[in-house]
């Protein structure tokens, strides 16, 4: 009797795990929108999807991180519908997949942070550029104390990071200097910075908050009104990437992000306009 | 008749069958991970891999020496600090504790080892980090090796307590007795009879714990620094290397695999291939002793 019992508990069991959930819808059609890639575009990205979604409530919009060279690869393989990035995408991964297609959506800057404590305001570009290469090591070469600096930095796949690159290191793809701490996201890396005495990183304009100090580059305040007027050197582009023409519920939120609606809601969280 | 007959081979079957399946998914997973990683090993070397200490993707460097030390490291750490620690415990559950203390002894261990690494690597990240910074040390961060070594060591005292005491309980009672009869106290038997019979069963629990300690990444992530550099002294002091940032085998695939592509994928994978053969010997290593102990 007991064998019989188990034997069918282990069967049942077995015939359990072999099903899978209800078919899920194939991707861009129903209503189901998977997003993934930059870190810097996710606030945007899910306060866009909100807003859609309320207007749309048959849809639904879901909005992971993992890094701009995720989201390049997620959307190039199909993995996900949309993939996100916060740097152009190069030239390379276009040759890689042909079938990329690129919609710039918002613009934004990237903030030199310091801890709040640090006694310094402003920097120029050559300084951030020394500081990141490791030439400069001392606060005090840049008008603090004499203590060392602790750079803070994110991980080779990041847009911001790649960003961050070519706009003031001169390329994409520079050495950070080796003892910099590596932190996977643009939350990670305001909390490392907001905790961490002497600390210095980079992050995108929509992290910003009381826990971190953005830093005035060759004289301009890290603002998103001198992100617009063009003053403020560190900006880039917040794109979404997908496989081939987008359709569907797809391209009815990209086109709605595209819109006038969907560009307001982009201004009103800090970031630019696509233009 | 002939139906309790029939249940009973079919049960067998269904059983064996069920093992077969663990079986068959390690060496699956053994053999994906060595098929995606043979390019990387093809075209870059192994030897390439497991010497050079510049590990940048971009510039096609694929050199592993830094993590592997940065493991090497935070495993030596974690031993220095976890083993007394765990051994300690190991004595005192086994020869010293009075039976109603044992009880919470042993479930305050064994609900260390249900602990989610990411919770360790929370707590490490905002309770050690800041202690660890106070150090009055040019270049600390508080990230690096000291901090990976305190987590790591707090995560295997499960592991090494529980196979230790049960090393030290195996020991027959003769021994005891035979050493208490000639005159030496609980303290000089313990030392000088009851550990070294159990010897080959405590190197087996320690071994153990530090396979467990390479293979951890979510808590290495989280206080370690991911920085790509060989851990070095910070100053004269050579004890400073402890306080150097440092990158881990396991921290290496995790923080860059979700969006490598060709080339860097596969040294990712091969990444992993290293790691599998490192926790191979340490854990048939750890079997071949606890087999010699039985004996």
């Amino acid at each position: 009797m007991r064998y019989a019992f188990v034997s069918t508990l282990l069967l049942a069991s077995l015939l359990l795990a072999a099903c899978g959930s209800p078919g899920d819808p194939a991707p861009g059609t129903g209503g189901e929108i998977t997003v993934a890639g930059s870190t810097s575009v996710q606030p945007l990205a899910e306060v866009l999807s909100e807003a859609y979604m309320g207007a749309h409530p048959e849809i639904r919009i879901t909005v992971q991180g993992g890094g701009s060279s995720v989201g390049v690869k997620s959307a190039a393989e199909g993995t996900v519908d949309i993939g996100t990035a916060s740097r152009q995408v190069k030239d390379e991964e276009l040759g890689e997949f042909p079938d990329l297609r690129v919609f710039t959506i918002a613009r934004d800057g990237i903030a030199i942070v310091v801890h709040p404590d640090v006694a310094v305001d402003a920097v120029t570009k050559d300084q951030v550029k020394g500081i990141y290469e490791g030439s400069i090591t001392m606060w005090s070469e840049v008008g603090g104390p004499s203590v060392p600096i602790i750079v803070v930095g994110r991980e080779e796949g990041s847009g911001t990071r790649g960003a961050f690159g070519s706009l003031i290191m001169g390329d994409e793809e520079f050495a950070m200097v080796e003892t910099a701490i590596l932190q996977p996201s643009n939350g990670a890396v305001r909390t490392t910075v907001s905790t961490t005495p002497y600390s210095i990183g980079f992050v995108s304009f929509g992290y910003l908050d009381g826990s971190i100090k953005p830093l005035a580059i060759d004289g301009v305040e890290a603002t998103v009104e001198n992100a617009l007027n063009g003053e403020y050197p560190v900006v880039r582009p917040l794109n979404m990437l997908t496989k081939g023409e987008p359709s569907g519920a797809v391209k009815g939120w990209l086109d709605f992000i595209l819109s006038d609606d969907g560009q307001a809601i982009v201004a009103d969280e800090g970031y630019i306009a696509a233009q | 008749m002939r139906r309790r007959y029939l249940v009973d081979r079919s049960v067998r079957y269904l059983l064996f069958f069920s093992a077969l399946i663990s079986l068959f998914i390690v060496f699956m997973i053994g053999l994906f991970t060595l098929r995606e990683a043979w390019p990387a090993f093809r075209e870059i070397g192994l030897l390439s891999m497991l010497t050079n200490s510049e590990w940048r993707p971009g510039r096609d460097q694929f050199g592993l020496l830094a993590m592997i030390a940065g493991s090497v490291w935070a495993a030596i750490g974690s031993m220095i600090l976890g083993v007394p620690l765990a051994l300690a415990g190991a004595i005192f559950l086994a020869e010293v504790a009075p039976v109603w203390m044992r009880g919470i002894v042993r479930s305050s261990v064994e609900l260390l080892a249900g602990i989610p690494s990411v919770v360790y690597g929370l707590f490490g990240m905002v309770v050690l980090l800041p202690v660890i910074r106070k150090i009055p040390v040019a270049g600390n961060t508080g990230f690096g090796i000291l901090a990976a070594s305190i987590v790591l060591a707090v995560m295997i005292l499960p592991t090494i307590t529980n196979i230790a005491e049960d090393a030290i309980r195996a020991v027959p009672r003769e021994y005891k007795e035979g050493s208490l009869a000639l005159g030496a106290t609980h303290w000089q038997t313990i030392m000088g009879v009851t550990l070294p019979a159990a010897r080959s069963g405590i190197v087996a629990a320690v071994i153990l714990g530090v396979g467990r300690a390479v293979g951890e990444t979510m808590a290495m992530i989280m206080v370690i620094g991911n920085s790509i550099v060989l851990p070095r002294p910070l100053n004269s002091n050579p004890l400073t290397l402890f306080l150097s940032q440092a990158r881990t085998l396991t921290g290496n695939i995790a923080v860059e695999i979700s969006y490598a592509t060709g080339l860097h994928e596969d040294a990712l994978f091969a990444t992993g291939v290293v790691l599998f053969v490192l926790i191979m010997i340490i854990n048939s290593s750890a079997n071949l002793l606890i087999r010699e102990r039985r004996r």
